[in-house]
């Protein structure tokens, strides 16, 4: 590399540039990309995932027809049983249901990575000089739609049936805003598990083999208070019913509680735990 | 054989190249050297190594020995700059299944950093050259594969890079097709392309590439032009069509007297082949025939083809790697 010069901004110790002898001359190119292109790319390629979801509308079955049916189908079964009526189990049903679709919608989100990375165009990913991260955070960005979808529609389903949250527009607005931060947090995990996984189908096995446990051994459906002492146990320290106390903080109570905050706090650990296990191994394949 | 330039003229200078999946040695120390402006061909049977060769210097793959210099940038420690310098249509078609073709260009113009609009009108231009203006808006899966590769190769020249990959650029195209193909490579290089392309097909190589690079399992077996690679072969030979077939016999007599060498008896009757270390012989045995009142149809002098000289490097025929390729 004789005639290549190379030096760096003082400010970005990891960016600079290499000269290349090209035909036209000498081409002085970025040897990273900078922080605004890893921006723009990420958002092109969640324009892309979000086409992807407009064309295979079958992939949103789990955040529309899923969630109603669901809501109708739980209130109208476990109503009477659990709570003498389905009036009185809508808060406690509804708020448990958007945690256990939103979960659910994550697995979906490691899947797709999955299948991405086994498509052709993940070879034309690989070969253009944007950022390694950018494929990962394009559609775990657009996937923040399907979160939102699927709250929105179990809270719409609701309050058909008769549901009158407690905690009014901002408290609804609130628990939505938490369950939508729950999904894109929650799924690192399962975008890692992606990342490993060998197959798309072995993702989803796996996904759903951790996730039905965790979702049904909490407060999603039934008060903890209800099951034998060692699930109560359990669902009382299951992370998933922390994150559902505090949406019915938000939506029932319209109160920002500790438990928001533990939920925030959670969030913030699977981020900071997962987040970079996912871009390490994505990276390597990249 | 081997010639040496100066680097500052090598768009690819790699050395002792070396790729191993567990015990498999699928690139086995080749060294490589790519002029800027020239069409370079690697010609290989199936499993030679040849896209994993491609996929290391187009930083798809990491290497487990060796070093590439890309235009002299070292791809091992500047893979982002060498993605900013190549364009790599792979083997199979890397395009999104779930977007229009205009959106797969768009999408990938915005990657490189081009302004949407930019993009947009790149796309349009690129989709007229590859005559796909009318599929444009057609979802990606109802492509044939001719219309695939051509749009693969569209979205390789988005940055309009200097250095272009083409692994198997014609694989599976209809003969028309193909020779579009060789059009728009010709083009590229008219354009001040360098190519370094991957291929199968002997006469594809021979076409396109100003010089040729013979792989079989991981290792070069023989660089230089076509005429070299041929003339190793060392001698051009002698087609001879006999007007009466039924005097086969006496005039493959004479022309071994002639030569020095053993003719063989084509399947079609009355034909014979005689291989000729200096093709100034032929006339000699053009002579002999006439004394002993052999009279001929017609006669050629040919230089072997590659076919040939594929033979005689790698010691295997080419049928063999014709009908693998076919399978
Ligand atoms: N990911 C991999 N893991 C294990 N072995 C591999 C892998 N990729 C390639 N190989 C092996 O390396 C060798 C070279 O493969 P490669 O694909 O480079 O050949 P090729 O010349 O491109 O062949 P073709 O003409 O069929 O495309 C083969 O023996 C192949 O089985
Ligand atoms: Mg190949």
């Amino acid at each position: 590399m004789s005639a290549t010069t190379e030096h760096r901004h003082p400010g970005d110790p990891g960016a600079g540039t290499v000269t290349a002898r090209t035909a036209d001359g000498a081409a002085t190119l970025a040897t990273r990309p900078t922080v605004s292109d890893t921006v723009s790319q990420t958002l092109a390629l969640a324009w892309r995932a979000l086409k992807k979801m407009q064309r295979n509308f079958e992939q949103m079955f789990d955040v529309t027809i899923q969630p109603i049916l669901f809501t109708a189908m739980f209130a109208g079964i476990f109503g009477g049983a659990i709570s003498g009526s389905v009036e009185e189990y809508l808060p406690l049903i509804i708020t448990g249901l958007i945690g256990q679709t939103v979960l659910t919608a994550c697995v979906a989100t490691g899947v797709q990575i999955r299948e991405d990375m086994d498509k052709g165009v993940f070879d034309r990913f690989k070969s253009l000089p944007i950022a390694r991260i950018a494929p990962l955070a394009g559609p775990m960005l657009a996937d923040m739609l399907r979160y939102l979808i699927a709250s929105l529609l179990t809270f719409a389903t609701g309050i058909a049936l008769g549901y009158r949250p407690g905690g009014g527009v901002l408290g609804v607005l609130g628990a939505i805003a938490l369950a939508v931060l729950t999904g894109w947090s929650m799924a690192w995990i399962f975008a890692w598990f992606g990342t490993v996984g060998r197959s798309a189908q072995g993702v989803q096995g796996i996904s759903l083999m951790i996730l039905f446990p965790l979702t049904f051994l909490s407060n999603a459906f039934v008060q903890p208070a209800t099951m034998p002492g060692w699930l109560e146990a359990f669902a009382k320290v299951n992370p998933v019913s922390l994150v559902i106390t505090a949406i019915r903080d938000l939506a029932n109570d319209g109160a920002v509680t500790a438990n928001v905050a533990w939920a925030l706090l959670g969030c913030a650990v699977v981020v900071a735990v997962f987040a970079p296990l996912a871009v390490r191994s994505y990276g390597r394949r990249m | 054989m081997e010639h040496s330039t100066p680097s500052a003229e090598l768009a690819v200078s790699a050395h002792g190249l070396v790729k191993t999946f567990g015990d498999v040695r699928a690139v086995d120390g080749i060294d490589l050297e790519v002029r800027r402006g020239q069409v370079f061909g690697v010609l290989g049977p199936n499993g030679a190594g040849k896209t994993t060769m491609l996929q290391m210097l187009a930083t798809l793959l990491p290497m487990s020995d060796g070093r590439a210099e890309i235009f002299g940038v070292d791809v091992r420690t500047h893979p982002h700059v060498i993605r900013q310098l190549i364009g790599v249509t792979g083997q199979y078609a890397s395009v999104d299944e779930n977007l229009t073709a205009r959106e797969n260009l768009w999408l990938f113009g915005r990657l490189l950093g081009i302004s949407s609009r930019q993009a947009r009108a790149t796309a349009e231009e690129l989709l007229g050259r590859f005559g796909l203006e009318d599929a444009g808006d057609r979802k990606i899966a109802q492509f044939s594969g001719g219309m695939r590769r051509r749009l693969d190769l569209a979205a390789s020249l988005i940055s309009r890079p200097p250095l272009i990959f083409l692994d198997e650029p014609t694989t599976g195209l209809d003969p028309r097709t193909r020779g579009q193909m060789w059009d728009t490579i010709r083009d590229l290089v008219a354009g001040g392309c360098t190519v370094l392309l991957t291929t199968q097909y002997l006469d594809e190589a021979d076409q396109l590439a100003d010089r040729i690079a013979v792989i079989d399992r991981g290792r070069k077996v023989a660089e230089g032009t076509s005429d070299e690679l041929k003339s190793q072969v060392g001698a051009s030979t002698l087609q001879l069509r006999l007007l009466d077939p039924g005097q086969s016999e006496r005039a493959r007599d004479v022309v071994r007297r002639v030569t020095g060498e053993e003719p063989v008896l084509t399947p079609e009757s009355g034909g014979i082949n005689v291989a000729l270390p200096d093709a100034n012989r032929a006339a000699d045995v053009l002579i002999g025939l006439r004394e002993h009142d052999l009279l001929i149809t017609s006669a050629t002098v040919q230089k072997p083809t590659l076919d040939e000289v594929f033979m005689t490097l790698t010691g295997h025929a080419t049928d063999e790697l014709e009908t693998e390729a076919a399978r």
